[in-house]
């Protein structure tokens, strides 16, 4: 492509010559337009969101009379001290960290040792078991949930986090996938290598392929970490008793008691969304690598 | 609880292992007991074959989610299908009672409520989000200074998600104090009731919904981006013009992608759950979305048998959907390479 812009003659029509742009890059009131469109639309994208935070810091009277407004004329940090101690939120956290991080763990692990031998142990039924995979991931969660919850109330788990936890081990078709199409996007050599240096299957997984596979560790843990704080469905079916209970739970309780309490309830929700945030703005990049290799290409 | 793992749990607590560790002793063990079972099995194998070490390692790295599959998946479907001809209510033994499960879906009024309401909501949603991520990723898809902030703000509140982002709009769209009558009433319109009025939390959750594009629109951003200029530039020397650019090189590049995330787009949408349960079904059910009427079915009422013929009934629906959308857009999606099976093409190149 390089030579072919270079050996153009300069009589050339304009609308070729800027190869390395966009062809809607040349239009000048068409930018100026596009600018603005985007410039309000970001505008009414982000309002709800500084509005949310502004509510948070605002007390009972304020909220009524400020409206749409986000101009900050009262700080009550006091509604943050209230979120945090006014319900037993560190216990809450506490659950939401165990059934986030242990899951994160599990599915990695899991997902990938599957991925790995999806794409680097082609063996006899190999294929066919990888359709079966592929097959699951149109399975609604919701027809197994039913009896999901018999299986655990068998096993006398209800009421506990490990419902929340344990099936994350087993893996999930989506990220098992995701590993598999990484796995084979690798050099075959490094496996021949490793092979002649007798080392075994496992140990080469371990060695070889996982620390080369840490941008897609990395970019499923992120997107794991989004789905698991954030999962309400399943703490919902399984968590009764206070002590259990996740963020999200709590602050649909909470919502559904204290509904008029709206600064509170707004602060409760900065906080729940605060890990989130942070993970995004350190992790921009690997955020957005991950949702584009998700996104089915 | 089953009686054989009442008994480990008793033993468990005997041994005095932590309370909070009690249940998981049970679960442990009989993993234990399967994976000596798997190892000798593998052992052996590899003694008797030793070049098949190969297939032996696929079997056991894909270990963990085989007996998931069976365990989470497998197992439960079969019972599923059992529960759903029975009616048991968790407490005494289920009774069988055949297809009235599945007669009595048919004629609840609730059943087609739901279904009503979750149908509009994956109709009219996602093609919504997908127009709105498209059409931003279009905009998007420069390099002029600052873009890279209008990227995070729109990616933003894909953050504030599930619960707290259900807790952040019920009070936006609250008919007194909300922003968005505020807003309305200083452009001299009288807002709706939103949430609290039947015939608008329908459309006020759609709205909602299209907060939350920020993803879809990184995806169609880096697929935009991966377009060969090439294709471009060609055409253009063809005397083809903007619009034509789009319709014949964008879009049919991108129609993978867009396949894509509908299908996926409306497989979650058709499992919209949070929504319905902050909004306790919202007025007069319009809220009652499939799966919020399942939970309440089953984890409310207790009635397992009804809960999993509804749950085959959004199965079944969702298989019919995914393969109608996906039958539909066979002739308009292009691939270029081999991800599509048998109707793959090539693009000539120079």
């Amino acid at each position: 492509m390089a030579v072919l812009v270079e050996t153009r003659p300069a009589s050339e029509p304009v609308a070729v010559r800027r190869a390395d742009r966009p062809f809607w890059r040349r239009n000048l009131p068409l930018t100026v337009v596009q600018y603005v469109l985007l410039a309000l639309g970001s505008l009414a994208f982000v309002y709800p969101f500084l509005w949310m935070i502004a509510t948070s810091l605002r007390s009972l009277a304020g909220v009524g009379s400020s409206g749409a407004s986000i101009w900050p004329r009262e700080f009550l940090w006091d509604n943050y001290t209230r979120a945090l101690t006014s319900f037993p939120f560190w216990r809450y956290a506490l659950n939401s960290v165990l059934t986030t991080l242990i899951p994160i763990v599990g599915t990695v692990l899991s997902c990938s040792l599957a991925g790995f031998a999806f794409a680097r142990l082609r063996v006899r039924f190999s294929g066919v078991i990888f359709a079966v995979v592929l097959a699951t991931m149109l399975l609604p969660g919701e027809v197994t949930m039913v009896p999901q919850f018999m299986l655990f109330n068998n096993l006398g788990m209800i009421d506990t986090l490990y419902p929340l936890i344990l099936p994350a081990f087993f893996g999930s078709p989506f990220y098992i996938f995701l590993f598999r199409q990484f796995f084979a996007r690798m050099p075959s050599e490094l496996a021949d290598a490793a092979v002649v240096d007798g080392c075994g299957w496992f140990r080469m997984f371990l060695l070889v392929y996982l620390p080369l596979a840490r941008p897609a560790v990395v970019a499923v843990s992120i997107l794991l970490f989004m789905g698991y704080w954030n999962n309400f469905l399943g703490p919902a079916i399984y968590i009764n008793s206070d002590q259990w209970k996740t963020l999200p739970l709590a602050l649909a309780g909470f919502q559904s008691v204290n509904g008029t309490d709206t600064p509170l309830l707004m602060a409760t929700s900065v906080l729940i969304t605060l890990p989130c945030l942070a993970i995004f703005f350190f992790a921009q990049k690997q955020i957005t690598n991950g949702i584009t290799f998700t996104g089915g290409r | 609880m089953n009686p054989t793992i009442g008994w480990i749990r008793q033993l468990a607590e005997s041994w005095r292992v932590p309370t909070a560790l009690v249940p998981l002793v049970p679960f442990l063990l009989l993993l234990i007991a399967l994976y000596a079972v798997i190892g000798l099995a593998a052992y052996g194998a590899l003694r008797k074959w030793p070049r098949a070490d190969k297939t032996i390692a696929f079997w056991l790295f894909i270990s963990p989610w085989l007996i998931g599959f069976l365990m989470f998946t497998v197992g439960p479907m079969i019972s599923s299908v059992y529960v759903s001809l029975t009616s048991w209510d968790l407490i005494t033994p289920p009774r069988f009672v055949g297809f009235a499960n599945y007669s009595e879906a048919f004629q609840d009024p609730r059943v087609a409520q739901a279904l009503k309401v979750t149908l509009l909501y994956a109709v009219l949603s996602v093609p919504l989000q997908t127009a709105l991520a498209f059409l931003v990723a279009l905009l998007m898809n420069v390099d002029l200074p600052g873009i890279r902030l209008f990227r995070t703000i729109w990616y933003l509140p894909s953050l504030v998600s599930g619960v707290a982002q259900m807790v952040l709009f019920l009070w936006v769209f609250n008919p007194q104090y909300g922003l968005a009558n505020d807003v309305l009433a200083r452009a001299g319109i009288q807002g709706p009731g939103w949430f609290s009025d039947a015939s608008w939390a329908l459309p006020t959750v759609i709205l909602m919904s299209l907060w939350t594009v920020g993803g879809a629109m990184v995806i169609y951003l880096a697929g935009l981006k991966d377009v060969p200029l090439t294709l471009y530039e060609a055409a253009a020397l063809d005397g083809a013009g903007l619009v034509r650019l789009f319709w014949h090189i964008t879009l049919p590049q991108l129609s993978p992608i867009i396949l894509f995330n509908v299908l996926t787009g409306i497989i979650g949408a058709l499992q919209i759950f949070t929504q319905g349960f902050i909004a306790n079904g919202g007025p007069k059910d319009s809220l009652l979305f499939f799966v919020y009427y399942l939970y309440e079915n089953a984890f409310q009422n207790f009635r397992m048998g009804y809960a999993s013929a509804l749950a085959w009934m959004l199965f079944v629906i969702i298989l019919a959907l995914t393969a109608v959308t996906a039958r539909a857009s066979a002739f308009a999606v292009y691939y270029e390479t081999d991800l599509g099976g048998r109707r793959r093409r090539r693009t000539r190149k120079g």
